[in-house]
């Protein structure tokens, strides 16, 4: 039976290998992916185009409108003199947000009044407008310190820890080891008992002793080999090129990858059991593959999701990934807490193998 | 007619090439051919697969530029007047582009929107080709769940609604039964007979050489180069009085056939029912039956084929290898009784009982969808049966299919192995699977290797290879095992006739020493090196025998000498009509 199993790996290998187009769809993708990914999917915003509206002909405003204008996260782009203008900056996208400081703004302050100003955001870019805001609020804090009669009574203290200075990178690299590795491996799974359909070696394998569960750990195998190798190339490139800290273990990384190799392989082949062609499998995972990382807390966090989605979240085996990834790369995660998102990886991997395995196996019945 | 017919198209040095893929050579599919395509006539273009036919008729339907020469239709030249010419074009592919979830009616609507036919002409011409094509009770009917004959009648229906003066037809009998495809050819005279005023001709690619015989002339082609060019009376001319039957003795049929490979003057020899069929080089005296160990030598009538495989030039035979002794068990090798298998409510399989002894070899017949290939399937463990009892080569496939599956071995109608890897690691996969402990795996690759001629292709990849060595290779890998059984699905179509005469001897020499064939065809040159048959109608068995045997019960005054053919039809026929009765 091993070595039923080990002929058909090394098949699987040497066929993947083989193939110029294949073996450079394993190694050039990834590598692109992640430049691209790395360096799109940053969720800071700097420069945003700010139109400062300006009543007031007062000290206070023009040394407000400088705090602005030094920070690096705007960039004032006009100076609309009424609301129509002010408007019509927005509806054009030709300014994010539009700070109205009005007439009597300097003179409220000096009169210890306070002073009011109003930011009208763009918010039809909802996650830029959110940003903004906050970058335009600390900026206004900041100054209404400073010019407060006395102290605030209460402060907040921020430390941002495991990334101090909130680098995108950070977050987005070890989130894009589970990503990248977890599509390449259920592709390479996808497309091999597709593939083998399609050319009818399929069933010249079935009417050899192999049987089913056979050629479901020979066809698993490979593709969580390939999966984990493209894993280690986003971690080399995350840690060599984007200098991400790496403060845990390297060994707990790799057990937790395997581990979620297994269930993403077990999503490719189950596609790969049901898909007559290889275009029906690729369909599949493409299919698969976007809420998978929708729900993964990839790019959003899974706490602001419905608690219906949120359920849902636990049976994609990204999400445990990338706690795992994540903890590894940046807090050094220690690996009782790491087990606690393996088991449920594993028992994903297992129940979608069994599938896979039943469906070739109702193929031959 | 006195003047001479104006040709429909013409010819002249034409050479194509297809580049390569990366880091393979351009190949040649086809060089130097020089013809002209006569009206009031179906002229074949026949040859082996990859011997350059799909090239030629989509070359000639403008759909490929040629890499040299020029080729003219209705006196125009294809390379700038393509647009004028389709109009008058009737070009059928080998997979017809049938849409197949509209029905038998709106797929010849469609063409005939595609041609903006005037509905004054499209209604009786639709109405006359219906009737002519015997479609016009299915016209409600969606074309995918229409059998492989209909399809094929459907799509000529479609390639004929214009009128087209020249019809071109690429390989419209494949995968089409033997009943079906004679249907086909009394269609296509029929409609060129109706187009003959119109100076109509008709192209019609096949690898089927029989059929190639109904042709006014023939184009035969080998690997590119134009072998033949003239009417097949006269491709056959010189092979007369060089085709001789002999009697053999039943059970001696293979030996024989080694033994007159072996004979000076004997440039072919194959099996054909309870005869030997020879074929003499020229000038070669007659050979003494008894030296072959017949009685009695009759002339033939000499086929195409033999016709092709003269001009072929004569290749040494290709030595036999003689039968390896291995210990034969007792008992029959498959036993069926009482085989049933449904797919939902339909009766695929209905009670088939048969046995095959072991060193037979036995052929499953039958008309497309008639249940031979489920039989096939559950037999070599692919699908299980819903009821009834199935021993192969003594182990029960219901209850251990994978001790049972590693005693037999499986060589599908498609190159089923992996093209990507070399044919050396083809071989050892195989080996692997099968479970050969490691000596024996490399033995088993080494004497494959050596047996099948495999020794200067073996590092190249598999996908690469030719045709007939594609087969050997698939039938090596099959074998590694000795396996007691070997299951063949077609395993000789679209081969050019000297590769499936190896073939076969191969599949003798096997035979004789012990191993049982099953062959599953509708290719009725495959039939006749079988022993046994069984021919198989709507799920059920209707006739088993030897093919001798199953000619014989056609045989009448109206058919005194039917061929395996006939027979099969006839016995088909029948059982069909006592159906329906």
């Amino acid at each position: 039976m091993l070595r039923r199993i080990l002929a058909l790996i090394l098949k699987e290998l040497s066929s993947l290998w083989k193939d110029p187009k294949s073996r450079m769809v394993l190694v050039v993708p990834p590598l692109i992916q992640v430049i691209i990914f790395a360096h799109a999917a940053t969720f800071d915003v700097s420069g945003a185009a700010l139109a400062i509206w300006n009543d007031d002909r007062g000290s206070l405003a023009g040394e407000l409108i400088r705090r602005f204008a030094y920070s690096s996260a705007f960039k004032i782009v006009a100076a609309p003199q009424s609301q129509a203008e002010a408007a019509a900056l927005i509806d054009g996208q030709q300014a994010v947000a539009v700070l109205h400081i009005p007439e009597r703004f300097s003179a409220d302050l000096l009169a210890g009044r306070g002073g009011r100003l109003q930011l009208l955001i763009d918010a039809r870019r909802s996650n830029t407008a959110l940003l903004v805001q906050g970058y335009a609020n600390a900026i206004v804090a900041t100054y209404a310190a400073e010019h407060a009669p006395r102290p605030p009574p209460l402060v907040i203290e921020t430390r941002d820890w495991f990334n101090p200075t909130l680098e995108p990178e950070w977050f987005v690299l070890p989130g894009l080891v589970a990503v990248l590795s977890m599509l390449i491996g259920m592709m390479v799974a996808a497309l091999s008992l597709a593939r083998e359909r399609e050319l009818g070696t399929f069933e010249q394998m079935l009417v050899t002793p192999l049987r089913p569960a056979e050629i479901m750990i020979g066809k698993a195998i490979p593709a969580m080999i390939v999966g984990l190798f493209e894993a280690n190339i986003v971690i080399a490139a995350a840690v060599l090129w984007f200098r991400v800290p790496f403060v845990g273990s390297l060994a707990l990384l790799e057990a937790g990858l395997l581990v979620y190799l297994l269930a993403g392989v077990g999503v490719g082949l189950a596609i790969s059991s049901v898909a007559q062609t290889q275009q029906q499998a690729i369909l599949g995972v493409f299919i698969y593959a976007s809420p998978a990382v929708m729900l993964s807390g990839f790019a959003s966090p899974i706490e602001n999701m419905p608690p219906i989605v949120q359920w849902i979240t636990l049976v994609d085996p990204m999400r445990w990934m990338l706690i795992i990834a994540r903890g590894v790369f940046l807090q050094g995660m220690p690996a009782a807490i790491a087990w606690s998102a393996i088991w449920p990886m594993a028992l994903i991997g297992i129940a979608l193998m069994t599938a896979a395995g039943l469906m070739v196996r109702r193929a031959v019945a | 007619m006195t003047e001479p017919v104006a040709p429909l198209a013409t010819i002249a040095g034409l050479r194509h090439r297809f580049p390569g893929a990366r880091h393979a050579a351009p190949q040649t599919a086809l060089d130097g051919i020089d013809t002209t395509i006569l009206p009031g006539m179906i002229t074949g273009v026949v040859g082996p697969d990859g011997a350059g036919k799909t090239t030629l008729l989509r070359l000639l339907a403008g759909l490929l530029r040629p890499t040299a020469g020029q080729i003219a239709v209705f006196g125009l030249d294809l390379a700038d007047h393509a647009a004028t010419v389709h109009d008058r074009i009737g070009y059928m592919p080998q997979r017809f582009g049938l849409y197949e979830d509209l029905t038998v009616a709106g797929n010849i609507q469609l063409h005939a929107d595609l041609h903006a036919m005037p509905s004054a002409i499209r209604v009786p011409r639709i109405s006359m080709l219906l009737a002519a094509t015997g479609l016009a009770p299915f016209t409600d009917r969606l074309a995918g769940k229409l059998s492989g004959g209909m399809k094929q009648k459907l799509g000529l229906v479609c390639a004929l609604l214009a009128r087209p003066k020249l019809l071109l037809l690429d390989e419209p009998s494949v995968g089409v039964d033997p009943a079906s495809r004679r249907e086909l050819w009394a269609i296509v005279a029929h409609m060129l007979a109706e187009g003959l005023a119109d100076g109509m001709g008709v192209v019609w690619a096949t690898a089927y050489l029989d059929e190639a015989e109904r042709c006014g002339r023939v184009l035969l082609l080998h690997e590119g180069r134009l072998l033949a060019d003239d009417t097949p009376e006269a491709i056959m001319a010189p092979m007369r009085d060089r085709v001789f039957l002999l009697d053999v003795p039943p059970g001696q049929r293979r030996a024989a056939v080694r033994l007159a490979a072996s004979v000076a003057g004997v440039a072919d020899a194959s099996v054909q029912g309870d005869h030997l069929r020879i074929v003499l080089r020229p000038g070669a005296a007659l050979p003494d039956p008894s030296a072959l160990g017949g009685s009695h030598l009759s002339p033939a009538a000499p086929r195409l084929e033999d016709g092709f495989i003269d001009r072929l030039g004569t290749v040494a035979p290709t030595p036999i290898p003689a039968p390896a002794t291995r210990p034969v068990a007792q008992g029959p090798a498959i036993e069926v009784a009482h085989l049933v298998r449904r797919f939902g409510d339909f009766l695929a399989v209905d009670d088939v009982s048969f046995s095959v002894a072991r060193g037979e070899i036995f052929g499953l017949l039958g008309p497309n969808g008639a249940g031979k290939s489920t039989i096939f399937r559950m037999l070599c463990g692919l699908l299980r049966p819903s009821a009834g009892r199935a021993q192969v080569a003594g182990g029960d496939l219901i209850r251990e299919p994978a001790a049972a599956r590693a005693r037999l071995g499986y060589m599908a109608q498609r190159f089923s192995l992996y093209g990507e890897l070399t044919a050396r690691e083809n071989l050892r996969f195989f080996a692997r699977v099968y479970g050969l402990s490691r000596a024996a795996q490399q033995a088993a690759v080494a004497a494959a290797l050596a047996d099948f001629d495999l020794a200067d292709s073996a590092d190249q990849v598999a996908g690469d290879l030719p045709l007939g060595v594609k087969q050997r290779l698939a039938l090596a890998a099959s074998l590694l095992h000795a396996p007691d059984i070997l299951f063949l699905d077609e395993p000789t179509s679209g081969v050019d006739p000297l590769a499936r005469r190896a073939f076969w001897a191969r599949i003798g020499t096997l035979a004789e020493a012990g191993v049982t064939v099953l062959v599953t065809s509708h290719f009725m040159d495959e039939a006749e090196y079988c022993d046994r048959l069984a021919i198989v109608s709507s799920g059920r068995l209707i006739a088993t025998g030897t093919p001798a045997d199953l000619r014989g019960r056609v045989r009448s005054d109206a058919m005194p000498n039917p061929t395996l053919e006939d027979a099969f039809i006839a016995l088909v026929g029948a059982d069909l009509r006592a159906r329906a009765a």
